[in-house]
C-alpha cells in the first residue's frame, strides 16, 4: 500500500475534430462560431492519458484515479455521458472556459487549485497526468505549469508508457526525435506525465461502470468551482483559417500502369 | 529595448542541431528588426564547439551551464539550467527550437521566471517595435498572430520554419554559470533510448516523400478476403525504393490496439493528424486512407499531395490533394513498386 498512486488526469474538452472551426472575434477576444453548440469530446491526448492512469489504477492496489477538467459546465456534463462509461473515476469539475484561445498559464493556474482541493490528496503520491498537448492550444505546457505550481521536478512528456517496479520507482517511455523513445527510471512520485498516445485503446463502454460514476459525477458538476481566465497581456493581432483548398485533379479510369509510370515520375522529379 | 536570448542545448557530439541553427537564424533577425540585444545560452555535457560553431552570430554575450548532470534530457535538471541562464542573461524574449529536450522544460522555466511562453511558434516579426508572433490553435486548424506585454517571454520554434543561421566558426570563451545540482533534481535517471532496428526505422524525418496508408490495406478486397502479408511486403518495398518516411492513419494504427490484423510495422509512432504527428515533408502520397479532416491535419505542412483511393468522393477529392487516383492501391504500387525497382 505504501506505494501507491493518487493518479489525476487534467483534460480539457475540445470540439469534436470532425466540425468545421470557424473562427470570430468575441468580447474576451478570438473564439470559435457558435462554440457553445459545437459537438464536444474529452481531448484525445487526455483520454489516453485517462485510459492509462485507470490502468495503473487497477494494477497497483490502493490506488485512486481523480479526472479534473475545466470546460462551461454545460459541455463538461454532455462530455461526461460518454466518459463516464469508459473507466471508474472521480471527477473534480471546474466552470470555465475551454477554449483554445485561453491563456495555458492562468488555466494552469486555476488546475492546480483545483488539485489542491481533492479531499485526501496526497502530494507525495500524487502522478499528474494529462494529454502532452491539447488539440485546443497544442501549447504543451499547460501540465509542467500545474506541475510547477504544485512544486513537481520530475516531469515526462510524450509519455507512451509507465512500468511500476517493486520498489515504488517507474519506468517511463518518452517520445524524442528521429521516433525513438528515451528510458528513464524515476525514483517515484510525485512526478508529471504528459501523455502521447500511449499503448491502450479506447475502452468500451460499460454501463455498470457509467451507473457507478453517475452518482458522484452529477453532484461534481454541481459543486464545480468557477474558474475565470483573463487575456492579461495577451492581444490577439490575428486570427484565421488558413487557406487549404486545392484544386483536385480526379483521375479515374486511368489504367494502373500508367497511373504507376505518371506516380514514379513524380516522386523522382526533384 | 528587447534583449533577446537565444536558449539552445548541445547534442551528444557537442554540436547544434539544424533547428537549433533555424532558431538562431530567428533570433539575429529579430534582434535587427528590434534593434535589441542578442545574447547566447547553452546547457550540455559539452558547449565548447557548440559555442564556437556560432562564434560569429553578433552576440553581445555567451553564457553557458555545462557539466556531465546536463548531458542527458532530463527534466529537473534542464529546468534548473534554462532558469540560471535566463536569470543570468536578463533576457526578455527567449527563443529556442521546439526539441523535445527544449519542449519538456520551457513550461517550468516560464513558471520559475515569471514569465510567459508560446509553442508552435512559425513566424516571429517585429510591428511597432515589439515582436509579433504566428502560431496553430486547434491543431494547425486555425493560425493567430498574437503579441504580449509580460516579460520574459518564451517562444518555442517549430523545426523548418525559419532559415538555418550560417556563419563561419570562430572561438568563443562562455561565461559559465554554476548550478547547484540536490539530490533531490537527481530523482529521474536517463537510462538511454529504445531505437526500432534499422530495418524496422521506417519513420525518416528528412526524406522528401511521405508515404501514408490507411485502413484499407488491412481491409477485405476484390476476391473477398484480406491480403494483409501481401500489403506488408508491398508497403515495405515501396519505402525501400523510394526512401520514404512512413505515416498512418488513425484508424489503422489503432487496429493494432483492437488485437485485428494489421501491419507489423505500424505503430503509433507513424500516426499523422489530430492527434500523432504533423511532420514536414515536400511531397505525400496516401493510399487505402480517406483523407478525412482529423487525419489531413497532420498534412499541413506537406508540400505536394498525391492519394490513391477507390473511392472518388473521399475527403481527398475535396480540395485535400492535389491529385487523387481512383484505383486500387495494391495494383498501383505493385507497379510502382517494379518501375522504381527497375531505375
Amino acid at each position: 500500500m505504501s506505494n501507491s498512486f493518487q493518479v489525476v488526469v487534467c483534460a480539457s474538452v475540445v470540439p469534436d475534430p470532425l466540425q468545421t472551426l470557424e473562427p470570430v472575434s468575441g468580447p474576451n477576444g478570438p473564439a470559435l462560431k457558435n462554440e457553445m453548440m459545437l459537438p464536444a469530446i474529452l481531448d484525445p491526448w487526455a483520454a489516453h492519458a485517462l485510459y492509462e492512469g485507470a490502468n495503473l489504477v487497477k494494477q497497483v492496489a490502493g490506488s485512486s484515479l481523480w479526472l479534473v477538467s475545466m470546460a462551461p459546465k454545460a459541455k463538461l456534463q454532455q462530455v461526461m455521458m460518454t466518459v463516464a462509461q469508459k473507466v471508474p473515476l472521480q471527477l473534480v469539475a471546474v466552470d470555465g472556459p475551454s477554449s483554445g484561445f485561453a491563456d495555458a498559464h492562468q488555466t494552469a493556474t486555476t488546475l492546480a487549485a483545483a488539485v489542491r482541493t481533492i479531499p485526501g490528496i496526497d502530494l507525495s503520491k500524487l502522478l499528474l497526468f494529462g494529454g502532452w498537448e491539447s488539440a485546443s492550444r497544442s501549447a504543451g505546457v499547460t501540465l509542467q505549469l500545474v506541475g510547477e505550481e504544485l512544486g513537481i521536478v520530475d516531469q515526462f512528456q510524450g509519455v507512451d508508457a509507465i512500468t511500476p517496479q517493486t520498489d515504488g520507482s517507474f519506468e517511463v517511455l518518452e517520445r524524442i526525435e528521429g521516433a525513438r523513445h528515451q528510458v528513464s527510471v524515476c525514483a517515484g512520485p510525485p512526478a508529471v506525465l504528459g501523455w502521447a498516445t500511449g499503448s491502450l485503446g479506447e475502452p468500451r463502454n460499460d454501463p455498470q461502470v457509467g451507473m457507478a460514476n453517475m452518482r458522484t459525477l452529477m453532484p461534481a458538476l454541481q459543486r464545480a468551482m468557477a474558474g475565470t481566465v483573463s487575456s492579461d497581456g495577451l492581444h490577439y493581432a490575428n486570427v484565421t483559417t488558413p487557406k487549404q483548398q486545392r484544386q483536385t485533379r480526379i483521375v479515374k479510369d486511368m489504367p494502373t500502369d500508367e497511373v504507376a509510370r505518371e506516380l514514379v515520375h513524380w516522386i523522382t522529379q526533384e | 529595448m528587447e534583449n533577446i536570448l537565444f536558449l539552445a542545448h548541445s547534442e551528444a557530439d557537442g554540436t547544434l542541431s539544424t533547428a537549433a541553427l533555424e532558431a538562431l537564424g530567428a533570433a539575429v533577425e529579430l534582434k535587427q528588426a528590434l534593434n535589441g540585444t542578442l545574447a547566447v545560452a547553452l546547457y550540455g555535457a559539452q558547449i565548447q564547439s557548440a559555442a564556437d560553431s556560432i562564434s560569429a552570430c553578433g552576440a553581445q554575450r555567451f553564457l553557458a551551464v555545462c557539466g556531465e548532470e546536463f548531458a542527458t534530457a532530463r527534466h529537473a535538471t534542464d529546468a534548473a539550467a534554462c532558469e540560471a541562464l535566463v536569470r543570468a542573461s536578463g533576457a526578455t524574449i527567449i527563443i529556442a527550437a521546439a526539441s523535445s529536450r527544449n519542449s519538456r522544460v520551457m513550461g517550468a522555466l516560464a513558471h520559475r521566471v515569471r514569465g510567459c511562453v508560446d509553442t508552435h511558434v512559425t513566424d516571429v516579426t517585429a510591428s511597432s517595435g515589439a515582436p509579433v508572433v504566428t502560431r496553430w490553435f486547434y491543431r494547425q486548424r486555425i493560425e493567430g498572430s498574437l503579441t504580449r506585454t509580460q516579460r520574459p517571454w518564451i517562444l518555442l520554434l517549430d523545426p523548418g520554419v525559419c532559415s538555418a543561421w550560417q556563419g563561419t566558426p570562430g572561438s568563443i570563451t562562455p561565461e559559465l554559470i554554476d548550478v547547484p545540482i540536490s539530490d533531490s533534481l537527481r530523482r529521474t535517471s536517463v537510462r538511454g533510448t529504445v531505437t526500432p532496428p534499422a530495418d524496422q526505422q521506417t519513420i525518416r524525418p528528412d526524406a522528401k516523400l511521405l508515404f501514408v496508408a490507411g485502413a484499407g490495406w488491412t481491409k477485405k478486397q476484390k476476391d473477398g478476403q484480406t491480403h494483409v502479408p501481401e500489403a506488408e511486403a508491398i508497403i515495405l518495398d515501396f519505402l525501400r525504393n523510394s526512401k520514404a518516411s512512413l505515416g498512418g492513419s488513425k484508424s489503422l494504427v489503432d487496429l493494432s490496439g483492437e488485437n485485428q490484423s494489421t501491419l507489423r510495422f505500424m505503430s503509433h509512432l507513424n500516426q499523422v493528424g489530430q492527434t500523432g504527428a504533423t511532420p514536414r515533408h515536400p511531397k505525400g502520397l496516401s493510399a487505402c486512407c480517406h483523407g478525412e479532416e482529423p487525419h489531413t491535419v497532420g498534412w499541413r505542412f506537406i508540400g505536394e499531395r498525391r492519394a490513391i483511393n477507390l473511392d472518388p468522393n473521399c475527403g481527398w477529392a475535396r480540395g485535400k490533394a492535389d491529385v487523387l487516383y481512383v484505383a486500387d492501391a495494391f495494383e498501383v504500387m505493385s507497379k510502382v513498386n517494379a518501375l522504381l525497382a527497375a531505375m
